[in-house]
């Protein structure tokens, strides 16, 4: 196996007592004083998390006739200067490559985010697809940092040089934090109200402890997994692959059909004739937590298995979004998670879990 | 009143025939935030070294492992609520007891100077 990479926070994470593991060819934090508390304070405080193991690309070309518009679901076109939206990179049969992030900076200027395990096949695709333009990797040199949380705006304003309070939701600004430059958007993974810093390597050891300073609270991979599924975002690898549509994964709702792109004919043929795979979210009534890979049983036979799973803090129960065979999936009958011990009737709901508004 | 471990982590105390078994402070540790515990039956028989019992934490889950063979005769119903118990008090928190069928099983175990240089090791 060869070595993992490091990100330019790894001396902080050490400092700071975390236990680290490897994750997509990177040695990342799981967690530094426990998953509960990371996630309590992203809930109702602030949290930081590193993620600069993501990738980010800058595309610069005409965004009508350099082929960049059908790379991906998202329509750069339509999309305004200042805001970014979320989306998918399919492969010819609709199966997810990638799912990302893109923000537009200007008329011709766009950045991708996207996960760290897919850097190298997103960029050969998205560049394949390209008639003009330069798309440019730069995640080696770029570091982000999420700042999560209730207090979030509280706790960051003073680092940077204009009024937080103008970002809107999925809206960025280019500026610069600490003299260098620098990305603010009003994005996460949390649910929660909070910033994604996209910086220079450089700066981001002395802006990561300056916020640690101030009170944001380090928080790892684990509590970061806990929130995403609390809220019911996918997570490639678990709920999204190059085998799965995102109809199929339950996130079909992103997708506009109203302009071209890879992947768009499979993706309305499965409209029409049904789609052979199902999301199901469910919960486990109980502290039994679903993992990963259980199986999903109705009447005693496997329709299904579980794709993500955790204890859920704020709900209190386990949660678990399941994929399950469309034909033998029978909503009237109740659904049974094999836990390997023993089989626990679950129930299917609705997304988010958690929903901040009905606390 | 001596206190004994087993490679998997758990401790056991025997006293009048009756073995209580928890799990040592090093495996919640590294289990973190404990959110789950399975329980025995009451009356179920098992063998030293048997999954009796199954824990999850956020983050993992794990079995349980009975480090002595026995009856078991009581389990602590505190834990299916308040799971957080071991780990704010993993060593001196009992998990199930057992009316132990072979005491001298109860001597193979490691004593607490054993554990420590044991787990050193990992």
């Amino acid at each position: 196996m060869s070595e993992l990479k490091r990100t330019a926070l790894f001396d902080q994470h050490v400092k700071l007592g975390a236990k680290n593991i490897g994750f997509c060819g990177w040695e990342m934090p799981v967690q530094y004083e426990g998953i509960l508390k990371e996630h309590e304070a992203c809930r109702n405080g602030v949290a930081i998390f590193d993620t600069s193991h993501m990738g980010e690309f800058f595309f610069e070309g005409d965004l009508l006739f350099s082929g960049i518009n059908e790379a991906t679901t998202v329509d750069v076109l339509k999309l305004p200067i200042g805001k970014c939206k979320y989306g998918f990179l399919l492969n010819e049969n609709g199966g997810v490559i990638d799912d990302l992030i893109i923000y537009k900076a200007d008329e011709n200027r766009l950045m991708f985010v996207v996960n760290a395990s897919r850097i190298d096949i997103d960029f050969k695709t998205i560049d394949s697809r390209l008639e003009s333009g330069i798309l440019v990797d730069s995640s080696n040199e770029t570091s982000k940092l999420d700042v999560q949380g209730p207090k979030a705006k509280e706790i960051l304003q003073e680092f940077i040089p204009f009024d937080l309070d103008e970002l809107g939701f999925f809206s960025f600004k280019e500026s610069e934090i600490m003299g260098s430059f620098a990305l603010v958007s009003r994005t996460g993974y949390t649910g929660e109200l909070g910033y994604e810093l996209y910086v220079d390597n450089k700066i981001a050891p002395k802006l990561w402890d300056a916020l640690v300073e101030k009170g944001a609270v380090p928080a790892g991979l684990g509590a970061r997994d806990v929130l995403r599924l609390e809220m019911g975002y996918s997570l490639y690898g678990q709920e999204l692959d190059e085998q799965t549509t995102p109809i199929e994964a339950g996130v079909g709702f992103f997708v506009k059909y109203d302009k071209d792109f890879v992947g768009k004919d499979a993706l309305l043929k499965q409209k029409e004739d049904g789609a052979p795979r199902k999301s199901i979210p469910f919960t486990t009534n109980s502290k039994r937590a679903p993992r990963h890979g259980m199986d999903i049983e109705q009447n005693g036979q496997k329709i299904g298995v579980v794709t993500s799973g955790t204890f859920s803090p704020c709900v209190q129960s386990g949660i678990g979004i399941a994929s399950v065979d469309a034909k033998l999936y029978n909503k009237d009958v109740p659904l049974e998670l094999n836990t390997g011990r023993k089989n626990i009737e679950i129930s299917a709901t609705k997304l988010p879990f958690y929903n901040k508004d009905k606390k | 009143m001596s206190k004994r471990y087993s490679n998997e982590h758990e401790w056991a105390i025997l006293e009048g025939g009756v073995a209580s078994i928890g799990l040592s402070a090093y495996a919640v540790e590294q289990l973190g935030d404990i959110t789950f515990v399975e329980l025995p039956e009451i009356g179920a028989e098992a063998s030293k070294d048997d999954s009796i019992a199954f824990i999850e934490s956020v983050k993992a889950a794990s079995d349980i492992y009975t480090p002595v063979g026995g009856e078991v005769v009581e389990v602590n119903e505190e834990l299916e609520n308040t799971p957080e118990l071991l780990n704010e008090a993993a060593e001196s928190t009992w998990v199930f007891k057992l009316k132990v069928s072979d005491a001298s099983e109860f001597e193979t175990l490691m004593d607490e100077a054993g554990y420590k240089a044991y787990i050193e090791t990992l």
